[in-house]
């Protein structure tokens, strides 16, 4: 039979060598996710009860629950995805499907990239200029979920862009051939086969959002607040802003407090992750090219 | 009979970044003939062709000048080309089909024109996929996706797309390259049958189906049309150049 000659055994070894390095290095990041899970999970269970998720913080935040900051956190995000959403879905589409490859749009593509490296705190005191003092919103709900929109339009438009580019070419000239308009095709052709992909980088904007602190620390995040908001011109907590002030900032919590906190969001980013996980998987099913 | 143009290109020169690639070509194709056009590979078959139906729009690098003028009316003196394109259909040399079941496929331009009747869509969609020689592979499947067919069949389906919204003139960019040579035939024969009621425009590499299918043939080389006749002349050695007889037989290119 085959007999393999000494170079074939020492590539064969070679390859072997490479193909565990690399699954060990997969492993190795896989593995501080899994830790913190678990670290925050024995260090946080104790306190975790449904009580813990819908009481008010009580004595000077070192007892009760977080409701009022799970509530903070919901209404953030829902603002921030309403504005950006939209917005970002739309500049992606028209800088796409319209705007001709020139110097202009470079240079707007070049912002858009720059717009996403910028740090949230820088964002947190544009928020504060521009929302919170210009346009008189005041510290409230509405001024931080526009900073976060403004700090998240950047992962929308560049997500979008790129799930717009990967509907082939020559789908839009297909369907403009037989007599489509550009807006036809764009509903009827683009989007339906770049949804899966517009909709997970919204959904990843949407977890950033939840966790994200700098951003909302001057806009509209208060350290505590003995009610709850009743209008977006309110102020609220956050479930990243209790983190950081029960853990540094505050005299006598329990060790567990900071952990189930933290357990709190995470799981929370964790369940809008993995929705969108489902929900692109039922729309690849729907539709494969 | 009259012999009426159905398209007369004028003066036509299109520049691609700045490289031109047709340069001053003149071209009358008459109503309900087969034009066919062959040539070697960058001598602006291509690039011809889609400016007949201005899908040169949509690359914002290709420059268009000249006049192309269907029926008698300049076609680039409208701002929107989606009108002209429902006159003048197009099928790519590589099959696309859209992910979407197949009688949305097939059903697509019609719709998109704004048919929304059922029966009347129904039967565009047999209609259209018999002439394309379709019809009996997928007739149990209509509403299982396109994009699951073969190759050839996905051609066909571009073909039957084609022929959904009734162009009044057909542009074929090598349409038979992904089909086996009996389907080929047999869209062949339809393209026969086709030109009663539209006029054909089709590129191609197969020298021998310019000379099954044509009415006349034009050789193009050097982004110009070096040789235009009827197909008797062409292919019997009456040539105006050297070199289209060279490249008919073979010699060169």
């Amino acid at each position: 039979m085959f007999k393999p000659s000494n170079h074939l055994l020492k590539k064969e070894i070679r390859e072997n060598n490479l193909r565990g390095a690399l699954s060990l290095m997969t492993f190795f990041l896989f593995l501080p996710a899994l830790i913190i899970m678990f670290w925050l999970f024995i260090k946080g269970f104790p306190v975790l009860s449904i009580d813990f998720l819908i009481q008010d913080p009580i004595r000077g935040m070192t007892a009760g629950g977080i409701f009022p900051t799970i509530v903070g956190t919901f209404w953030l995000v829902i603002i921030s995805v309403i504005v950006s959403c939209p917005l970002g879905v739309l500049a992606a589409l028209y800088l796409s499907e319209y705007a001709k490859d020139g110097k202009r749009t470079r240079i707007i593509r070049l912002a858009i990239l720059n717009l996403a490296g910028v740090p949230s705190i820088v964002h947190a005191l544009f928020g504060l200029g521009a929302f919170v003092l210009f346009l008189h919103m005041g510290t409230s709900i509405l001024a931080a979920s526009f900073t976060l929109a403004v700090m998240n339009l950047p992962v929308i438009i560049t997500s979008t862009l790129e799930s717009l580019k990967a509907v082939p070419h020559s789908f839009r000239e297909a369907s403009w051939n037989v007599g489509a308009s550009k807006l036809q095709t764009i509903r009827h052709i683009v989007l339906p086969n770049s949804f899966p992909g517009i909709l997970t980088g919204l959904v990843f904007a949407v977890g950033r959002s939840a966790g994200e602190t700098a951003a909302i620390l001057f806009t509209g995040v208060a350290f505590y607040l003995p009610f709850l908001p009743q209008s977006v011109f309110d102020q609220c907590m956050s479930l990243s802003m209790h983190l950081f002030t029960i853990s540094t900032q505050v005299v006598g919590v329990p060790e567990a407090y900071p952990y189930a906190t933290a357990l709190v969001l995470i799981l929370l980013i964790l369940s809008i992750n993995s929705i969108s996980v489902l929900m692109r998987s039922y729309f690849r099913t729907r539709r494969k090219w | 009979m009259v012999i009426k143009k159905k398209i007369e290109v004028k003066n036509l020169c299109i520049g691609y970044n700045n490289k031109q690639i047709i340069e001053n070509l003149n071209l009358d194709i008459f109503q309900n003939e087969v034009l066919a056009i062959i040539g070697p590979a960058n001598s602006g078959k291509t690039s011809l062709l889609r400016s007949l139906n201005r899908m040169t729009d949509f690359n914002a690098e290709v420059k268009v000048t000249g006049q192309i003028l269907l029926d008698g009316e300049n076609i680039y003196d409208d701002e929107d080309s989606t009108f002209l394109r429902r006159r003048v259909g197009m099928v790519s040399p590589l099959p696309v089909g859209l992910p979407m079941t197949i009688k949305e496929n097939v059903t697509y331009a019609p719709r998109m024109a704004g048919c929304k009747d059922e029966k009347e869509l129904d039967h565009i969609m047999e209609d259209c996929l018999k002439k394309a020689a379709l019809w009996d592979e997928v007739k149990d499947r209509l509403n299982g996706l396109a994009t699951k067919l073969s190759g050839g069949q996905q051609q066909r389906l571009t073909i039957a797309r084609a022929l959904s919204h009734h162009p009044e003139v057909l542009c074929l960019d090598e349409f038979s390259i992904a089909i086996d040579p009996v389907t080929t035939m047999k869209i062949e024969a339809v393209l026969h049958e086709l030109k009663k009621d539209m006029t054909i425009v089709m590129v191609t590499n197969v020298i021998n189906q310019a000379k099954r299918l044509g009415d006349r043939t034009a050789m193009m080389l050097h982004g110009n049309i070096l040789d235009i006749d009827t197909n008797e002349r062409i292919f019997g050695g009456h040539t105006q150049d050297k070199r289209t007889k060279d490249y008919i037989e073979g010699l060169f290119g």
